[in-house]
């Protein structure tokens, strides 16, 4: 099962290795991991994706907790959640056909051109990783020079946060 | 107070309560050395290794259940030192490692004798510091000791750069009584619930075992563990790292259980239907196949690490909390619970243990012309009646030690369980003594693990540490050459030790006193004699049977009930 754990931890120089090296030590798996200061400059908010049997994650979440820099965490895909990641992809665009046709695609996936010259789009896009997915699909292979995806941040619904 | 970097250092670990300091000097750590000759409050044990170092803190930290102090230099230093911290940290025990580290300025650089010591000892403490800032000092070492002590304990790392000990610069000192982190908050009280819960399951029983380990010793809850088995009558069985913490002479200790465990303990276990885990973590060595783990048991388990909890044997009731809070609490529970435990099914319980007591499985052919080891150890129980404080290093004379020594408190059993460091036996010793200056010391080891710290004995001298080392010498690494035995057709690859030193010679070229002893008759002497030796280390080389193995055995991948025996004649 794929699961969303969402972070907070002191913002300290050497925090973000202690969560790759716990997973690289005990052999769990990383789908992506996203980090970056909270409005409180002295944490951190991490979002990692991760695959694993129920008592996977659950040991999973209780080696994150006992890191000491760690000070709160949630499994937010145990309930309601928002989920998002960001895309940049560069596109070959140097035909009036496919300028017209990628500009196409990006609107129905309410992407957005952020960067035009006479040869490339670069189109960015938001969304689940599943649209970003078929938001790739949906372009012809050949034509895409390069991709980069931040990796899925998330927040749950309604009242539930994570505080300090 | 002003002081520099350097006499924060010594001067906190005054305040901190610390009385000793094991370590080994270089240029990173200079600063520090000329704090630390300036005063005589906290004092120095110069080792000859830093693994050495390491080491003696850690047995002075099992020995005392306070945190062991140990400072060593930047790059080496500190790479030596490792095997001594992930020994610490596999075993949960208290520590503070001091590693010098090249200037802040020059880190990154590859600068003379730079390593990552935060980066190298990540996965094996339980936490660690880079010092970036001389402000961030004080808090960090009063951070450090509290989290080495608290909650599962364990090492945790301060890395200190030479500039930040610079003894020019000087900030005002004074020693913080108390620290608040809010990402760290260990639980200490045990869900009351779950208290009622265990209870009420704990009453049912009808073959209950209680198996506990290390956490008890670590949390010092051996007289709520002492009570609370007595109140229920139930048989305990303690792992390798709980020896002690229920005294092993008392009719219902059933001997340690696992890989080399009783055959009573294992098939107690593989019977039980309530299976109580007080402060153990189900290791591998103990559980044996998982698959086949008590299969008819329902398992409590209080443990203070959540991780521990369901890690590799799932449980029905768990508890979080530290030990001593929550056995006290279900100590209470029980006494107020309208239920008592089933004194006829209990009684039917004992008869069937008593029946796997009676195979006698630590049995041994004591007719020998060789002299064996288990019959060593039992001579070393009657020389020091029992009350020796007993460190060991890795191999067969370890178990040997585990089931012939009656350990009848916390903290006398003191050998490295979940790394199984060769060469922890004679430095721990060392931390040991000094913690107890009048106590008997002695060190069970191997002709094999007794050379990997070896230098050590020249620390002992220089500290007049009369500790007597117990070489049970069978010119084979015994536990490797036992699996080849059993597993590989007898094919001894690498496990016979040629090229031996003469002990007794070595020994005494340290200025020590050594003993050979060949024949089983001679053993009973030479343990009067190197005892009666107050002021002395004895190394007494013991010429044991080749041929001898520790039973009973469980195969890697078995139960409990599928355990090797002995065979004798
Ligand atoms: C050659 C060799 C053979 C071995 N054979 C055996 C064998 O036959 N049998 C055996 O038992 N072991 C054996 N071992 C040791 C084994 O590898 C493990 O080290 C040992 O079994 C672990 O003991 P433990 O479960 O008591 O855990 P420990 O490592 O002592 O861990 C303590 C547990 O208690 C918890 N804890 C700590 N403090 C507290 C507190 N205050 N309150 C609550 N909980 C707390 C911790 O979180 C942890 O889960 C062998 C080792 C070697 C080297
Ligand atoms: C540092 C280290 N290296 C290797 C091992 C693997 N090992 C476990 S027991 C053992 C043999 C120990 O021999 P000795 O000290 O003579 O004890 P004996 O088993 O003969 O009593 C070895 C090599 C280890 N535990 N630690
Ligand atoms: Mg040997």
């Amino acid at each position: 099962m794929r699961h969303i754990i969402s972070l907070l931890m002191e913002n300290e120089a050497g925090a973000l290795s202690r969560v790759a090296g716990l997973f690289s030590a005990r052999g769990y798996n990383i789908e992506s991991l996203t980090v970056a200061p909270t409005e409180d400059p002295s944490l951190s908010r991490m979002t990692i994706v991760t695959r694993g049997s129920e008592e996977v994650i659950e040991q999973i979440t209780k080696q994150l907790n006992k890191l000491i820099d760690v000070v709160k965490l949630a499994d937010i895909s145990d309930g309601g959640h928002l989920e998002r990641e960001l895309m940049l992809i560069k596109v070959r665009a140097d035909s009036p056909e496919l300028r017209d046709e990628t500009k196409r695609v990006t609107d129905i996936f309410n992407g957005r051109v952020l960067d035009v010259t006479d040869e490339t789009y670069v189109i960015e896009l938001t969304g689940t990783g599943d649209k970003l997915d078929a938001f790739i699909k949906a372009l012809d292979e050949k034509c895409i020079i390069e991709t980069v995806r931040s990796g899925s941040t998330g927040i749950s619904r309604g009242e539930r946060a994570l505080h300090a | 107070m002003k002081l520099s970097g350097a006499e924060i250092v010594v001067q906190f670990l005054q305040d901190e309560g610390v009385e000793y300091i094991f370590g080994y000097p270089g240029g990173a750590v200079l600063h520090i050395y000329d704090a630390i000759f300036r005063q005589d409050n906290v004092r120095h044990i110069l080792v000859r290794h830093e693994q050495g170092a390491v080491h003696a803190a850690d047995g002075y930290a099992r020995a005392t259940g306070k945190p062991g102090v140990a400072l060593v230099t930047s790059g080496p230093g500190a790479t030596n030192a490792v095997t001594g911290i992930a020994t610490a940290f596999m075993d949960s025990i208290p520590m503070v490692v001091l590693t010098g580290q090249v200037a802040t300025p020059f880190i990154g650089s590859d600068a003379f004798q730079e390593v990552d010591a935060v980066g190298i000892t990540r996965p094996c403490v339980k936490h660690n510091f880079l010092v970036k800032n001389l402000d961030d000092l004080i808090p960090t070492l009063k951070k450090a000791f509290y989290i080495a002590t608290t909650g599962r304990p364990g090492p945790v790392v301060v890395d200190v750069p030479k500039d930040i000990t610079d003894p020019n610069i000087k900030i005002s000192y004074e020693y913080p009584e108390t620290i608040e982190m809010r990402s760290y908050q260990p639980t200490v009280k045990g869900h009351s619930g779950q208290i009622n819960r265990a209870v009420d399951l704990i009453l049912s029983a009808k073959r209950p075992m209680i198996y506990s380990g290390g956490g008890v010793v670590l949390g010092d809850a051996s007289d709520e563990l002492i009570a609370f088995t007595r109140a229920l009558g139930y048989p305990i069985t303690n792992t390798l790292m709980g020896l002690g913490a229920y005294p092993a002479t008392d009719p219902q200790f059933v001997g340690m259980l696992g890989m080399h465990g009783t055959y009573e303990a294992n098939m107690g276990m593989h019977e039980s239907d309530v299976l109580i885990a007080i402060g153990a973590r189900f290791d591998d060595r103990v559980t044996g196949d998982v698959k086949k783990f008590c299969p008819d048991a329902r398992i409590i388990h209080i443990d203070i690490d959540p991780s521990s909890i369901s890690k590799n044997v799932r449980v029905d009731v768990p508890i979080v909390g530290d030990i001593k809070h929550v056995l006290g609490d279900m100590n209470k529970v029980i006494k107020a619970h309208k239920n008592k435990p089933d004194a006829a099914a209990l009684k039917q319980w004992w008869s069937r243990i008593d029946t796997w007591r009676d195979k006698d499985c630590l049995r041994y052919d004591r007719n020998s012309a060789l002299i064996k080891p288990q019959y060593v150890i039992e001579q070393l129980y009657q020389a020091t009646s029992g009350d020796a404080y007993i460190t060991s290093d890795v191999g067969q004379h370890q178990m040997f030690a585990a089931q012939f020594y009656k350990f009848d408190k916390p903290r006398r059993w003191i050998n490295s369980g979940g790394l199984g460091t060769m060469g922890f036996g004679l430095p721990a010793a060392l931390g040991v003594q000094l913690a107890h200056k009048d106590a008997t010391v002695a060190c069970v080891t191997g002709e094999a693990s007794i050379q990997m710290c070896i230098q050590e004995l020249s620390t002992a001298m220089q500290y007049m540490l009369p500790i007597k080392v117990i070489n049970l010498n069978n010119r084979y690494m015994g536990m490797v050459r036992q699996w080849q035995e059993m597993f590989y057709e007898s094919r001894y690859s690498h496990s016979y030790l040629d090229a031996l030193p003469d002990f007794m010679k070595l020994a005494e070229s340290y200025g020590h006193v050594g003993m050979r002893i060949e024949n089983p008759k001679d053993v009973e002497a030479a343990m009067k004699e190197a005892f009666a030796m107050k002021d002395r280390l004895v190394f007494l080389d013991f010429i044991t049977d080749q041929t001898e193995n520790v039973y009973p055995m469980i195969a890697a991948g078995k139960g409990h009930h599928e355990m090797h025996e002995r065979e004798l004649a």
